[in-house]
């Protein structure tokens, strides 16, 4: 069955693990295509069954009817909708989200590009603290099973996955904004607003990696309990290896495949969290340029944000599949 | 089968727990010994009392009435001007709100899972009992709702059709069925290879008596944990969606805007951020420890 669609000359390869991997990832790339198809043609449905028009809102002044057929042919909303949407569609493939409506003569695509280092900052700084703080806390609880540092690092975890972060991040600006500020007099404090490459990164930061390093100490551990049941480990004690060997040649190694499927929702996690994080501190990233497009009904803005996260998620989530096929040989290639 | 009583008298307690125990009694014994679920349990029992019997606080004057609001005393701190824990921006009690607040949060948790039950089920039933072509054609279209990241989707529906109630519980339930369509399915598939479903299509039943008297029952354990753990994840949306002022309309008082709301005046009053928030993180965590705990008690694999 496998292969049965390739033309002759893929044939030969499809016996081979190698050739079957490449069938995979190609595959799983192709995927992708008709996934973001659908969530376009799904948000842009939504905004077209919106309520009124676009103009309806400019500033409670009626306008002219001149002015709006003006308008509806600068945004190109004088066409019909089959054919606003294969544009649109072509459009994205260009990097062209068309004009925003509420940031004058703007394209989307300038709003993403202004916005999005801000996000990818405090993205990527949370992805590096998730990976060694959420290991590091699994394994520990997981050596120390049954005892106080267990109990509290698992107890830690279960808050971090339950509290919601706008909760956590508001807690945390009260504790180390608010009373810092006043119990200090104002000598120590953690900004509570902005961005800058300084101090105010910390809670933003904290607050986004939180649920993930709770997710991940939490599968690391029942992993590294699995794994350190198994016989190869038992050998590697029998032989006298020192503790650090065997938890990092032999436990780690296995205990972490299944913490690397959770990447790929981590990084879903990291893109919808910017959008409360970036509100809670005010921080001038994609995920807020969102919320403000949601307020003032900017659809093209919602539309292209939406466009650029779900490719985001679907890219994580490739990256992810495919590196779990060259991490752990076992697995099934379907 | 009721059993005569002087036939449970001749039983002897050893019997009873060696032979007789059905499998939601024994779950229903081991949650008990889950101390974290008990608590759990006890935290939502007393919020579904809060949300109902909040009206009748206000009603017998035992409480501010949530909405009035009075602009002498605005931002008060605890215990200042006759408010326990103090008041918001416009003057109203935040004891009260919070209260109230418990009715949105429950409403939501409960009714959205009232939603995706229905949806879920029918998919998955279908995908799993039919299989072949139909269960590649759901499961790609699940496959497609799970590439929306839900709060993206969530906000865009409610941005589109205004914050309305239907519309908010509508667009949470529409990207949360997917989990429980996928459970149900992988259970259907399990289930219906084993003997006992030959069995009972050998001896001529038809598929709706299938699905129905084996199929759904014997799957009835992870649904409901699926769906326990639906709530929290509701209440968080909806939550969500209140602090970024896309969600429940004021002057309704819901957690999530309480907490927006007294964000902007954090650094005079940080009691009405700090109430509020608690209460969200607090329910949320109930809900976690009740949905372990059913977890725990309901998986065979567990049972001595």
């Amino acid at each position: 069955m496998r292969g049965a669609l390739l033309p002759p000359q893929l044939r030969a390869i499809t016996g081979t693990r190698s050739g079957s991997l490449a069938i995979f990832i190609v595959r799983r790339i192709l995927w992708m295509v008709p996934i973001l198809f659908f969530v376009i043609l799904i948000t842009f449905t939504l905004m077209h069954l919106a309520p009124g028009s676009p103009w309806d809102k400019n500033g409670g002044r009626q306008l002219s009817d001149t002015v709006v057929k003006n308008l509806n042919i600068r945004y190109g909303l004088d066409k019909p909708v089959g054919t606003q949407f294969l544009l649109y569609v072509w459009n994205v493939t260009h990097f062209d989200f068309g004009l925003s409506y509420q940031y004058q003569g703007k394209t989307v695509s300038t709003l993403l590009l202004e916005s999005w280092p801000y996000t990818a900052t405090i993205g990527v700084l949370a992805f590096l603290l998730i990976i060694p703080v959420g290991v590091g806390l699994g394994v520990l609880a997981a050596l120390r099973q049954n005892t106080r540092v267990d109990y509290i690092t698992m107890g830690f975890a279960t808050i971090a996955a339950s509290f919601p972060n706008f909760v956590i991040g508001a807690l945390m600006v009260v504790v180390f904004s608010v009373l810092a500020y006043k119990a200090t007099g104002g000598n120590f404090y953690l900004p509570a607003a902005g961005f800058a490459v300084d101090d105010s990164l910390i809670m933003p930061v904290v607050t986004l990696a939180l649920l993930p390093i709770a997710y991940t100490a939490r599968l690391t551990r029942a992993s590294t309990l699995d794994t350190i049941r198994q016989d190869f480990v038992r050998t590697a004690w029998a032989k006298g290896l020192p503790e650090r060997l065997v938890v990092i040649r032999h436990v780690l190694k296995n205990s972490l495949i299944p913490v690397v499927t959770t990447l790929g929702p981590t990084f879903a996690f990291l893109v919808t969290g910017s959008v409360i994080v970036e509100t809670v501190f005010a921080i001038p990233g994609i995920g807020r340029a969102f919320v403000v497009a949601i307020e003032s009904r900017d659809y093209p803005m919602i539309l292209g944000t939406t466009v650029l996260f779900s490719l985001v998620v679907a890219v994580a989530n490739l990256i992810v599949d495919v590196a779990y096929v060259f991490i752990d040989p076992r697995v099934r290639l379907t | 089968m009721a059993i005569p009583a002087a036939a449970v008298g001749q039983i002897t307690d050893w019997e009873v727990a060696e032979q007789q125990i059905g499998l939601w009694t024994d779950a229903l014994q081991r949650f008990r010994r889950n101390r974290l679920a008990i608590a759990g349990a006890a935290l939502v029992g007393l919020l579904v009392i809060i949300a109902f019997g909040s009206p009748l606080l206000v009603h017998f004057g035992l409480i501010h009435d949530p909405l009035k609001q009075n602009v002498d005393f605005i931002e008060s701190g605890p215990g200042q001007n006759g408010f326990v824990i103090g008041s918001d921006e416009l003057g109203r009690d935040t004891l009260a709100r919070l209260l109230y607040g418990s009715r949105v949060s429950l409403a939501v948790g409960i009714l959205v899972q009232a939603i995706i039950l229905p949806i879920g089920l029918l998919i998955g039933l279908c995908a799993g009992y039919f299989g072949g072509r139909i269960d590649n054609l759901l499961m790609r279209f699940t496959d497609i709702w799970y590439a929306f990241p839900d709060l993206l989707f969530v906000l865009v529906v409610v941005s589109v059709f205004g914050p309305s109630l239907l519309t908010i519980f509508g667009a949470i339930a529409l990207v949360n069925w997917v989990g429980l369509a996928r459970l149900v399915r992988g259970q259907v598939l399990s289930i219906k290879e084993k003997e006992f479903i030959e069995a009972a299509r050998s001896s001529g039943s038809a598929p709706a008596k299938l699905i129905l008297k084996h199929l759904l029952p014997n799957s009835l354990g992870p649904i409901i944990v699926t769906l326990t753990f639906g709530i929290p994840n509701a209440i968080f949306l909806e939550a969500v969606l209140s602090f970024l002022g896309v969600g429940i309309q004021p002057p309704t008082p819901t957690w999530g805007q309480m907490v927006f709301d007294g964000y902007e005046a954090i650094y005079a009053n940080p009691t009405s951020v700090v109430f509020p928030a608690l209460a969200i993180g607090f329910t949320l965590l109930a809900f976690t420890f009740v949905g372990d705990g059913l977890r725990d008690a309901l998986d065979p694999r567990m049972r001595r």
